[in-house]
């Protein structure tokens, strides 16, 4: 995920996913979503190619962007651990389990391991709030989450 | 005859295993060389008991729960094939008391059929409403609707009907019906499950409103974080056009409607409907003031239905059975049936659909059992992270939109977060404010500031500096961001902050600071 994009490549890559998506209506979140999907990130050599092709600005583009958490700027980790914040979990000890991994990682929320392996992110709800506290571990739901689980994740994502 | 076993695809089922489970008993069914089909159905809503693996017997279904991969062994071993006895057997599904006492309308099919299977959707009542509302004139089933007291079921509770009447009045040749499945709060799952569990009443539901109000196109906007709502629900549109419930001829009728999936971006202000329809356009998801109203101009300016997931999901039923089935369920205001999500630190956890006006004691006490722990509760939170939490003092207040309203709640979309008398209140009122702050999408200072500093507000009484004082400037903060704040988030942050101050005030009054020497 971390290896470098040449602009070029790039560029063919976001015209495809735009080629693809533009006939939809209201087609810039789609895009933005297969961008991601694509490259793991939004790298921001896609948005005046995206700006271009849908006939608005940059700015434009740049604020739906950065209005909405889930797209990144920078590429993640290899794999990417999200905890759940919210009520239902804080109150199964999901503030607890926050501490335990922001120190099993050495990392605050937003950051990746320096070995690149883990991106720990947080989420507000996964609708999994009746089996508490949960976790999203690459896309993958993980509920009832305990230190063990915790660390069997985090030992998973370091392999 | 072949022997049908039930292992939930419901992400909380999946969450606990259940792919693991499926997959051992793959295995198992092969290597004894048994007649057996697997069945990935929906949830019950027990959730305690997931993955919960049903076996069809000639009685009816058992149910078997909480089960692990390493206990199908043992379960075969034990004759699970016949019902036999084991000691995850729970008995007969419909006897277990949690789902004997509900009143199942909305989520009939729920963690009964194969949510991708039509013919079950068919076989089980699915697509009547469908047929006898492609019979009818708009204006018969947007009276129906009306009738049947049904209320916006993602918090507001405005009449669905009245809503449907404003489309169907409003000119213009192309409208839209908007399905908000953006079910961000906390405490709630149960569009997920509709979703993940039975989606095609969700997509009748929509037919009717289209074919209701003259919308001819439909979106289903859901979030990021429910990858599996959206690969069900993607599945179950396809598998609806190629049988022609969407479509130019919905089921041969010469109306046309169709539909199809958005996904979010992890913006909670989204879930707001005005936010939700600046995202669907492509555009930041920010708050729109209203009027002019989504029912004038909505989506693209064009006139537009926007419904929450079980509002839709429960016009089927309505359209099938009649107004005046669904109206004599509930009390007061709050006709029919509502699924309450019991969430949190609680023992029996998940969706119990009911008619309104159960008490909130009997809800956590008798039907929750209480908290995981074991330990007394505390405070429950209702309505999501903008809903007040209410102290066991509040327990008789029953689940009704009004008698919530009248003891400064709200029902919202239904979640109960149960929280234990370890939980600390001015923790939780200040998580109230930063949500807020991090949520905002930042369009009306009161809510875009407001949040901001009641977060620094919160910690200045945390830590003993002038409490008195910043009490009071946050109960005045509150009512700023109440009453100045454009939509429900910045508008309704205030319900959990001041009822925690109200309900818990010994919270809000931690131990003085021992004076350092000087």
């Amino acid at each position: 995920m971390n290896i470098h994009q040449p602009r070029a490549d790039v560029t063919a890559r976001t015209l495809a996913i735009v080629e693809e998506l533009k006939g939809l209506e209201g087609p810039l979140l789609p895009i933005l979503h297969g961008i991601q999907h694509e490259f793991g990130y939004v790298p921001q050599d896609c948005l005046p190619v995206i700006a271009r092709e849908l006939n608005l600005s940059r700015a434009e583009v740049y604020g739906v962007f950065s209005f909405y958490h889930d797209f990144r700027e920078h590429p993640a980790g290899r794999h990417v651990l999200k905890l759940c914040r919210a009520e239902a979990c804080q109150s199964m000890g999901g503030d607890q389990l926050a501490e335990r991994a922001k120190r099993l990682l050495g990392i605050d929320f937003h950051e990746t391991t320096p070995d690149g392996a883990v991106t720990l992110e947080p989420v507000y709800c996964l609708g999994l709030c009746s089996c508490a506290p949960s976790a999203m571990f690459d896309g993958e739901v993980h509920a009832r989450v305990d230190a063990g689980d915790l660390e069997a994740l985090v030992a998973e994502a370091r392999r | 005859m072949t022997t049908k076993i039930y292992i939930p695809r419901d992400a909380a089922a999946l969450a606990l295993g259940a792919d693991k489970v499926a997959k051992a008993m793959e295995e198992a069914i092969a290597a004894r060389g048994l007649d057996v089909t697997i069945v990935r159905n929906g949830s019950r809503g027990l959730h305690w008991l997931e993955p919960l693996v049903e076996v069809e017997t000639s009685e009816g279904r058992v149910a078997y729960g909480p089960v692990k991969a390493r206990d199908v062994a043992s379960l075969f071993d034990a004759g699970l094939v016949a019902g036999g006895d084991h000691a995850l057997c729970l008995g007969k599904t419909e006897d277990i008391p949690f789902l004997k006492q509900q009143t199942r309308l909305t989520f009939a099919r729920c963690g009964v059929i194969d949510p991708l299977s039509l013919d079950d959707y068919r076989s089980h009542g699915g697509l009547r409403g469908l047929q006898n509302a492609i019979a009818m004139d708009p204006m018969a089933i947007v009276a129906q609707v009306t009738e049947s007291g049904l209320r916006g079921r993602g918090g507001a509770g405005f009449p669905t009907g009245i809503k449907w009447k404003t489309v169907l009045e409003a000119a213009g040749t192309r409208k839209y019906i908007v399905c908000n499945a953006d079910e961000g709060d906390s405490g709630t799952f149960a569009d997920r499950m509709i979703m993940e569990g039975d989606p095609f009443v969700l997509i009748e539901g929509m037919a009717i409103s289209g074919i209701a109000t003259g919308a001819t196109k439909g979106f289903i906007y859901t979030r990021s974080e429910y990858p599996h709502a959206i690969a069900t629900m993607a599945e179950a549109i396809n598998i609806a056009r190629a049988a022609g419930v969407l479509g130019q001829s919905v089921l041969g009728s010469g109306r046309a409607f169709d539909m199809e999936v958005r996904t979010g971006a992890g913006a909670y202000v989204c879930g707001e409907e005005t936010a939700l329809l600046n995202s669907l356009e492509g555009k930041r998801g920010i708050v729109r003031a209203k009027p002019p109203l989504p029912a004038h101009k909505g989506l693209f300016d064009c006139p537009t239905v926007i419904n929450n997931v079980i509002s839709l999901a429960s016009v089927p039923i309505i359209m099938d059975k009649g107004a005046d089935f669904y109206r004599d369920f509930g009390m007061g205001r709050s006709r029919g049936t509502i699924p309450i999500q019991i969430a949190g630190n609680v023992k029996h956890s998940g969706l119990f659909e009911t008619a309104f006006g159960l008490a909130l004691g009997e809800i956590i006490d008798h039907i929750g059992g209480g908290t995981a722990s074991g330990r007394p509760v505390k405070a429950v939170q209702v309505g999501g992270p903008l809903g007040a939490y209410f102290p066991r003092a509040l327990f008789d207040t029953p689940f009704d939109y009004e008698a919530f309203a009248a003891r400064d709640g709200l029902i919202g979309h239904a979640g109960i977060v149960v929280f234990d008398d370890t939980a600390d209140m001015l923790k939780q009122a200040r998580f109230a404010m930063e949500f807020c702050a991090i949520e905002s999408c930042g369009k009306c200072t009161p809510c875009r500031i407001g949040s901001t500093r009641g977060v620094e507000v919160a910690d200045k009484i945390a830590a003993g500096i002038e409490p008195e004082k910043n009490r009071e400037l946050l109960s005045d903060l509150c009512n700023t961001m109440k009453f100045g704040s454009l939509c429900a988030l910045g508008g309704f942050t205030p319900y959990p902050v001041v009822s925690a101050m109200t309900h818990f005030p010994d919270d809000f009054k931690p131990a003085p600071l021992v004076e350092a020497a000087e």
